[in-house]
């Protein structure tokens, strides 16, 4: 007799817990071949909101982790990733309809890339900031510090080195990220927020919103409370709309990207959300 | 310890000593006086320092740079201290004290003349009836004591130093604070010995030499050790806080003067009472002056502008101001040949 | 306070009425008319020109010519053929040649520049003699040397200039932001179009005059004067690949908003509502003279300004009495007067804003002191003002005020300040003033600002980055950061026009770029840039 296998209930990531969408809809996730995979939640504004809330209230605690302690969870995440390997093959096999090898590429340079950036955590403001030398006796340092909450819309042919890519690199500097996930491939996102939920990472600091990012977008575009909008997989979009959306609180915006490379690994895509403070200090002896 | 406290100094405890009981406390000890200095409001040097130099800043001209020219005259302790002065070399002092400018008998006199204190007979009997600040065109004996310039004797022979000069008929005396126990944090010692030295100053008569705290602020080094000084030597009685003897560099700046200023300033705000200020040392040009008088007016308030709160310790300088004042009247600019040597 | 109308006789009445000191306009030889400055030449405009005014005594100084579309585009096609034919070309070391003679320049003509800017600008001749005219040669001086040395600037090996830059800048101090603009673009090798504000295009036209003297090529720098529509056709003009400009932080959308959709690169330096913390422990002399500095320093037309005095309630008292009494020793007057402390405010409607949001600040319920002075009849004056009862809710607690006039609100613990000073959609600087080295990192730390001033204020280095956080802007001016924002590293899509080179995967994208024009927003091109090298 077989067993009936335990199908998933694919939901959304939001303060670090699991919820459905309020607005109860959910959407179909089909294989690559057409078959029925799952319902995954649909998120709405008010999701959006919520998750925006989520990220704020979070934001002080990760921002003032320590680079090391930083660095130490987001390597937590790429161990934890590592330990699925085989979930997130299967689920990319099925839904992006590559092969086995592709998918294990593809979850490897996933893993491959938490590790990277975890490095980086106690290590970029020493690249990325400097003392400067005044004419004048002040102590003078400039260090890169996160600009807050990041909504972004990531990369939307990708499973999971899409998410990861656009994630991993705002969450080095401290920042807290409003995420939504690639509508054709949703499943991985969901998996990765199950990781990032096992991984040490304070519940709000990575929140994924599944569902239509031409409906969620403006949202976050328009929300007072965002500081950046990453539009790296918003091609698809009016994103135009959105920059002048941002433009009204004046988020910090990156336009979409394309290309074979898309959101290839850079110390960039860390400084990019990142606000350098100068602090000046008097010094003197007497 | 209780400070003041007669077996210590001999005496009941003094009149001008009840301004440390005021501000700190019946309870006067050593700990409390400690605690009181060490309260202060710090000061950042960096600040203080930009805050003088936009002083300095200020452009004098015409009417106002005529008026402060005499000022200056009027504020200056003509100084001699030299271990070469002889009774020759200090009734010159005197006499240039009297007329500073031969050519031109509209200039004002001198405040003081600052002498040591063997040579404060002298200096009396130079000035003869122009002697003392009550005299019309008076000019003040005054005389450093207590061991000056480094202070490094017995409390006794200190006060028998300034007992010595007030006998003689100085006018002020100019003490120096013992640096040693300052910077050793023994606040006490240094309290007694200005209240000692205040009891000191006292005349038969009952009157007090005005008593001049040297806080010698190039050895005190830090703005912070300055301030604790100045408002010491104001609690123990002091008349005048002066900043330096005018042997050890740096002596007189103008950030050092401008925090003494603050400090009289925050004493006339705290009390009601005005304490005098003297930088003493360095100040060479009329240029130079001209800066610690706009320091006067803008910090502590013009009402400073007055002998009896503010002076300049120096000897080079008269003769500046004096080719300064000769240029004003004269419209051409003027030669050191044409001011004495004195 | 103290009156410098220059009528007062010092010997017969106070020394702190000093004599006047007035700084000489003799060594000012100011034409009656002005051109715009297109191509190393100044030529006629194509706008309806207009005067610009002595603030202080609202005497015309010059006659100003304004710049139409026609003559921006002009402007434009002279930096772009510029940026194409010789600056682009040369070596960067040749570049740095040419701004250090810039600097040396500004240093020789110092005093007519500071002439020049107080009468235009009405600000006090010793803050443009102190500062303004000097720290406009240093910032020169910086990026010349840094010309010939880009390789170091974060970017990685070869980075390459933008292009043309589109450069608009405020009044409040005319001639140093002309410097924090054009020193770093030219120095990466960028070719600009800069409009000055329109009350203050005196000293832009004179240091036209200087890139004459410092024979650059024709069209590296252009001067464009005119208002906001000069400036509104410079951002827009699609063969703009950087802009830059400071002011308002509703312009500031606005640039936003029309360059969205387009592949200019923009910084944005805003406006602020900057708070300034004053522990009980803070040395308190030079606290008071942070707080007068920080408020009443270019009459508080700064953006910087610590417009929001946050004081530990347990020394309010003595702070607000403390700084009365200092401000009553302030001399307001004739900009051109050695000891003027406060000058004029820079224009009729500037000085309007101000008593706006004053008298919203007296019906609010907020306590108005202001400084006893006598001000002069003619011009635009606003005496030095002090609100206290103020609550965060005011808008003088919340509006940028951009004049003399400081808000006090208290606060018990230092977390409670840091909640205030952050409490602003605005986060361009803050002011801490605290004896206590831990506590001042700490409170440093959790600042969101951008420039954190520690026992010290409206301090300004061409080594420092200056810039905001959150709506007073982005991007960063100063420094190796203020240089990054005129490079692009050497890998990525070229942003200048078709003649640059690009890699072959982006040539591809870049072939079905279309510029953007006002007419067509609506065809944007995709955004496309290749990273990598860096993995």
């Amino acid at each position: 007799m077989t067993r009936l296998a335990i199908p998933k209930t694919y939901k959304l990531f939001i303060g670090g817990k699991f919820p459905r969408s309020e607005s109860g809809r959910v959407f179909e996730i089909r294989s690559a071949k057409g078959e029925f995979l799952a319902n995954a939640a649909k998120a709405s504004r008010k999701d959006a909101r919520d998750a925006v809330v989520a990220a704020r209230a979070a934001g002080s605690g990760w921002a003032g982790a320590t680079g090391y302690n930083r660095g130490q969870v987001l390597y937590r995440v790429a161990e934890v990733l590592e330990g699925r390997r085989d979930q997130f093959i299967a689920e990319i096999v099925s839904t992006e309809g590559v092969s086995a090898a592709a998918a294990a590429a593809q979850v490897d340079e996933a893993v491959d890339r938490w590790v990277w950036y975890a490095g980086w955590a106690d290590k970029y403001v020493q690249v990325a900031g400097n003392a400067n030398a005044v004419s004048g006796p002040f102590f003078n340092i400039s260090v890169p510090e996160p600009t807050g909450v990041v909504a972004i819309v990531v990369p939307q042919d990708s499973s999971l080195l899409g998410i990861t890519s656009a994630i991993a690199p705002a969450l080095v500097s401290g920042n807290t990220v409003v995420v939504i996930a690639s509508e054709r491939f949703p499943l991985s996102s969901i998996g990765l927020a199950e990781v990032l939920a096992t991984s040490d990472l304070p519940g709000g600091v990575v929140n994924i919103l599944t569902g239509s990012p031409a409906e969620i977008a403006p949202w976050l575009a328009s929300h007072a409370d965002v500081n950046a909008l990453d539009l790296i997989g918003a091609a698809g979009l009016d994103w135009i709309d959105l920059e002048i959306a941002a433009a009204e609180t004046l988020q910090r915006v990156m336009r979409p990207e394309q290309g074979p490379d898309i959101a290839s690994p850079s110390l960039t895509r860390i400084t990019q959300f990142t606000e350098t403070k100068t602090v000046w200090h008097t010094k003197s002896l007497i | 310890m209780t400070l003041t406290s007669p077996d210590r100094s001999g005496q009941s405890p003094l009149a001008p000593a009840s301004r440390a009981i005021d501000i700190i406390g019946a309870d006067l000890t050593e700990a409390s006086l400690t605690r009181y200095l060490r309260g202060l409001p710090a000061v950042d040097a960096v600040g203080l320092t930009n805050r003088a130099a936009d002083l300095g800043s200020r452009s004098i001209k015409a009417t106002s740079k005529a008026w402060a020219l005499d000022k200056i005259i009027s504020l200056i302790d003509l100084t001699t201290l030299e271990g070469a002065d002889t009774p020759g070399k200090v009734r010159s002092l005197v006499a240039k004290a009297l007329t500073p400018d031969a050519s031109d008998l509209t200039s004002p006199r001198v405040a003081a003349v600052c002498v040591y204190g063997d040579m404060v007979a002298t200096a009396a009997e130079a000035l003869g009836s122009a002697k003392g600040e009550h005299a019309p065109g008076g000019i003040n004996v005054a005389a450093v004591a207590t061991a000056f310039p480094s202070g490094r004797a017995s409390l006794r022979v200190k006060l028998a130093d300034v007992a010595d000069a007030v006998d003689a008929g100085a006018d002020e005396i100019d003490m120096v604070i013992d640096r040693g126990a300052f910077l050793a944090g023994n606040y006490g010692r240094v309290f007694d010995e200005i209240v000692a030295v205040k009891a000191a100053c006292q005349r038969a008569d009952k009157s007090f030499a005005h008593l001049k705290v040297i806080l010698e602020t190039g050895e005190l080094n830090t703005y912070d050790n300055v301030k604790r000084a100045s408002w010491l030597a104001i609690l123990a009685g002091g008349d005048f806080i002066k900043t330096s003897t005018g042997k050890v560099a740096p002596a007189a700046t103008l950030p050092v003067t401008l925090l003494m200023l603050q400090v009289v300033r925050d004493w006339h705000r705290l009390t009601g009472e005005r304490i005098g200020v003297k930088p003493a040392g360095g100040i060479r040009t009329s240029k130079d002056a001209i800066k610690y008088l706009v320091a006067v007016a803008e910090v502590a308030g013009q009402e400073w502008l007055e002998p009896h709160l503010f002076r300049f310790g120096a000897s080079s300088l008269l003769n500046d101001v004096l080719l300064q004042r000769q240029k004003i009247s004269t419209g051409h600019y003027s030669a050191s040949s044409y001011v004495t040597i004195d | 306070m103290t009156s410098n109308n220059g009528n007062t006789n010092a010997g017969s009445n106070s020394f702190l009425d000093y004599a006047p000191a007035p700084e000489s306009t003799a060594i000012l030889n100011l034409k009656s008319e002005y051109g715009l400055f297109i191509n190393g030449e100044f030529v006629d405009g194509h706008g309806a020109s207009f005067t610009t005014i002595s603030p202080s005594t609202e005497k015309t100084i010059a006659t100003i010519a304004a710049a139409d579309a026609s003559d921006v585009d002009t402007a434009v096609k002279a930096a772009r053929r510029a940026f194409d034919r010789s600056w682009s070309t040369i070596s960067g070391r040749e570049r740095g040649k040419y701004l250090f003679r810039i600097a040396r320049l500004l240093q020789e003509r110092a005093r007519e520049f500071a002439v020049a800017e107080s009468l235009d600008n009405g600000k006090p001749i010793k803050e443009s003699r102190d500062v303004d005219v000097p720290l406009a040669a240093a910032w020169f001086f910086y990026y010349a040397g840094w010309a010939d040395k880009l390789d170091h600037a974060g970017l990685g090996a070869n980075p390459r200039a933008l292009g043309v830059a589109a450069q608009v800048i405020p009044w409040n101090f005319p001639l140093l932001m002309l410097a924090w603009k054009i020193a770093p673009a030219l120095a990466a090798g960028n070719t600009v179009v800069l409009k000055p504000a329109e009350t203050t295009p005196l000293t832009a036209l004179l240091f036209a005059e200087v890139v004459q003297q410092a024979g650059l090529p024709a069209g590296v720098v252009n001067i464009l004067t005119g208002a906001g529509a000069t400036g509104q056709a410079l951002v827009t003009h699609p063969d703009v690949n950087k802009v830059a400009f400071t002011g308002s932080t509703a312009v500031g959308r606005l640039i936003a908003r029309q360059i969205a959709g387009t592949d200019k690169r923009v910084t944005l330096e805003l406006g602020g509502k900057g708070a300034n913390i004053v522990f009980d422990d803070a040395p308190m002399d030079e606290a008071i003279e942070g707080i007068v500095n920080g408020i009443f320093f270019n009459q508080g037309q700064v953006c910087c300004a610590g417009s929001r005095l946050l004081v530990q309630e347990n020394v309010h008292d003595e702070v607000v009495d403390r700084l009365k009494a200092r401000l009553a020793t302030l001399r307001i007057g004739d900009p051109l007067d050695k000891n003027t402390d406060i000058g004029a405010i820079n224009s009729a409607a500037q000085l309007e804003r101000i008593r706006t949001l004053s008298q919203a600040g007296e019906d609010e319920g907020a306590v108005r002191w202001s400084a006893p002075c006598d001000l002069p009849e003619n011009g635009f004056w606003f005496a030095p003002t002090i609100f206290t009862n103020v609550s965060t809710s005011h808008r003088i607690a919340r509006d940028e005020i951009f004049g003399p006039v400081l808000s006090v609100l208290s606060f018990r613990t230092p977390t409670e300040a840091i909640a205030k000073a952050n409490n602003t959609p605005y986060g361009l600087s803050a002011g801490i003033w605290s004896d206590k080295g831990s506590r001042v990192l700490a409170v440093a730390d959790k600042l969101r600002a951008g420039v954190v001033w520690a026992n010290t204020f409206n301090k300004f280095d061409p080594a420092s980055p200056f810039g905001g956080f959150k709506e007073s802007g982005y991007g960063r001016e100063g420094g190796r950061h203020g240089l990054a924002a005129y490079l692009a590293p050497a890998e990525s899509r070229s942003y200048a026009a078709p003649a640059m080179k690009a890699a072959p995967a982006v040539a591809a994208a870049a072939a079905v770029e279309t510029p953007m024009t006002d007419a067509d927003p609506q065809t944007p091109t995709k955004f496309v840039r290749r990273k990598g090298a860096n993995k």
